[in-house]
């Protein structure tokens, strides 16, 4: 089954990482979101980097057994 | 509790992330060809994916929210479901009887007990199996609508038919393979959105040590030991010590032994994973991948619950919303949580992380029962010879009317509560002692069809039978117990409970072998190769590289879950 899972994975945290983190840095400094710590821009950015490390695995995965060129 | 109320990108996120689970349904759907790959992924999925869906399948409410409720009113004692009840289980599964339910390329639990025993046996397996899974899935569908009616007032009719129609459109068009690639998604959506509620609660409240401090008059205001909430063993001395109301014998007999391995190795829902797996060596790893994470999953899921109760003692019982008797509503704790550290965006992640957990434990029993439906009752005796596109066609069918029970038991159990404990218990008598059964029929090849039948209905009814002599100290008599006679007072209903699964087990062990020994075999020692221990060649592993060897795995998991417990002792 030609199917990567790795692949949807990897976009689904890249996309939800990358909304957390922008939402979080458009309202840093405002109290109404931050024990004082700005969690949407931390954490958005913990799930964006292990999105794209998700999609690094699956791209390396898919060299790794694409047939050789000639 | 206040309603919580989420933002437009908590919903963003929820939306999204429903897309991506019918998403990997649709995607799925031209690989599915035949009954093979709907029902058993053709047999061709990867042991990192198997191993975390078998983890992930059961990451129900039970776990994410009964875990934590746990986690606040028992402390760190809670661990011992994991620390020695699942991971050994899942060690010993992958060890000695993930050879026998893959090698005999039995398509279900059920039909292995076919193959190995006959037919009535596997016919009351694939019965009590069905009837409980989509009752355990109403179940679910039910505490999640009821949760988010009370938490962020949503219509409990609305979310009953989101619920259900997203699961029924994934497993519809993926079958198991798209029950497990979403259950993998779960897993990681469960991780990525509790694991920055512990950081910020395990931060809020000073830390672990003073987070133990704090436990302190918690424990010494029920009149237990100061370090009762977080010493697992220390206090296991004698049931009246602490507040599980069991001493250590109980806990490792009838959690860790009865309880546990007739779960994680005889559950269909939790094998049919690894039977998914793409050979014997990764079907053998999937329990051994998935006891890795399983291995942290208290830190996730029970330290929450006892920062949560630390922080309820300390605020002067403010932090818990409290239920009617007074008590602080333990069920409530990872919401409670959620809606306190968690800022707009997270919020969206942690919520989707809760809906995911109680999709993945429905769907988790929708696909076990559509395969059981099917292959053990639908083949077995209504339909014997159809083509398999015919199977095919029946088992998405039996994916619309699982889904369609589940919904009318959620609305059962929203009228009726006491008609779902009573199904419950009834579950309880069949299931404690199903492992002594399979026990006997993996590793003495004396066991007959008769020994393993009416030891199987000899070990329900002494479940039963001590079920209506025993009875928890402040309950009502009937659906607690004690509802023939109270000859056996116990302290807590989890102690009680533990001691009827070990009667219902000793009892099942020593019928089989008394039916078995007076009863004729059946089955010759060919047939009965791939299905009992000593008739079987050991699988080869030794070309394997030592990560990849079950017995070396098996032995580290094992060490390190050692360790655990003499840390947290």
């Amino acid at each position: 089954m030609n199917f990567d899972l790795r692949f949807p994975i990897g976009i689904m945290f890249t996309l939800f990482g990358g909304m957390i983190a922008i939402f979080g840095l458009a309202t840093s400094g405002n109290d109404i979101y931050t024990l004082g710590l700005n969690i949407n821009l931390i954490w958005g950015a913990v799930m964006l980097g292990f999105g794209l490390l998700m999609l690094l695995l699956t791209w390396r995965g898919r060299k790794k057994n694409s047939p050789p060129r000639r | 509790m206040q309603q919580i109320h989420l933002g437009g990108i908590d919903y963003s996120i929820l939306l999204i992330y429903f897309g991506f689970v019918i998403g990997i349904g649709w995607g799925l759907k031209r690989y599915m060809k035949g009954s093979s790959d709907f029902f058993l992924s053709g047999r061709s999925i990867p042991a990192w994916v198997t191993g975390l869906a078998f983890l992930s399948a059961n990451l129900g409410a039970q776990e994410v929210i009964g875990m934590a409720a746990s986690g606040a009113k028992y402390g760190i004692m809670t661990s011992h479901f994991y620390w020695v009840g699942a991971i050994p289980a899942m060690v010993f599964l992958a060890i000695f009887m993930m050879p026998f339910y893959y090698g005999s390329k039995a398509r279900s639990v059920p039909e292995y007990l076919k193959l190995r025993f006959d037919e009535k046996t596997r016919g009351f397996n694939a019965v009590s199996f069905a009837v409980m899974t989509v009752f355990s899935s109403g179940i679910s569908l039910h505490a999640l609508a009821k949760l988010l009616e009370l938490l962020l007032g949503w219509n409990y009719n609305y979310s009953i038919a989101i619920s259900a129609v997203i699961v029924l459109v994934y497993i519809f068009l993926g079958g198991l393979t798209s029950a497990i690639y979403n259950e993998v998604l779960q897993f990681f959506m469960i991780v990525f959105g509790f694991a920055p509620l512990v950081f910020l609660a395990l931060r809020d409240v000073g830390g672990w040590t003073a987070l133990k401090a704090k436990l302190i008059p918690v424990a010494t205001s029920q009149g237990y030991a100061a370090g009762t909430w977080t010493q697992s063993w220390a206090h296991m001395g004698g049931y009246k010590e602490n507040p599980m109301g069991a001493d250590w014998f109980t806990m490792v007999a009838g959690l860790g032994f009865v309880l546990s391995f007739g779960y994680w190795c005889t559950d269909f829902l939790v094998v049919q994973r690894a039977m998914a797996a793409n050979s014997m060596s990764a079907a053998r790893r999937t329990p051994l991948i998935a006891a890795i994470p399983k291995m942290l999953f208290p830190a996730l899921v029970i330290l929450p619950g006892m920062i949560a109760i630390a922080l309820h003692f300390a605020s002067g019982n403010q932090f818990l919303p409290l239920g009617k008797d007074g008590t602080p509503d333990y069920n409530m704790t990872i919401p409670t949580l959620l809606a306190k550290y968690f800022p707009t965006g997270l919020l969206g992640v942690g919520f989707t992380a809760l809906m995911a957990s109680f999709m993945s434990g429905m769907a988790g029993n929708v696909t076990a029962f559509n395969t059981v439906w099917t292959y053990d009752i639908y083949q077995s005796y209504i339909a014997q010879k159809k083509s398999d596109h015919h199977y095919l066609w029946m088992g998405r069918w039996a994916t619309v009317f699982g889904i369609v029970i589940s919904v009318g038991c959620a609305y059962l159990a929203s009228k009726f509560n006491n008609i779902m404990d009573m199904l419950q218990l009834v579950f309880g008598f069949v299931n404690a002692p199903l492992f002594a059964t399979f026990l006997l029929g993996m590793f003495w090849k004396r066991a007959t069809g008769h020994g393993a039948f009416f030891g199987l209905l000899g070990g329900t009814a002494g479940a039963a039978l001590f079920h209506g002599l025993a009875h928890t100290n402040g309950t009502e008599v009937g659906i607690k117990g004690g509802w023939i006679a109270q000859h056996f007072p116990f302290n807590s209903e989890m102690a009680q409970n533990f001691t009827m699964a070990i009667v219902a087990w000793t009892t099942c062990f020593a019928l089989t072998i008394l039916i078995s020994l007076a009863t004729k075999r059946t089955k010759s020692d060919e047939e009965l190769k791939g299905l009992v221990y000593s008739l079987t060649p050991k699988p080869e592993t030794a070309h394997e590289p030592w990560y990849q060897q079950p017995v070396t795995v098996g032995i580290l998991v094992l060490i390190v879950t050692v360790t655990l417990n003499i840390i947290f002792w």
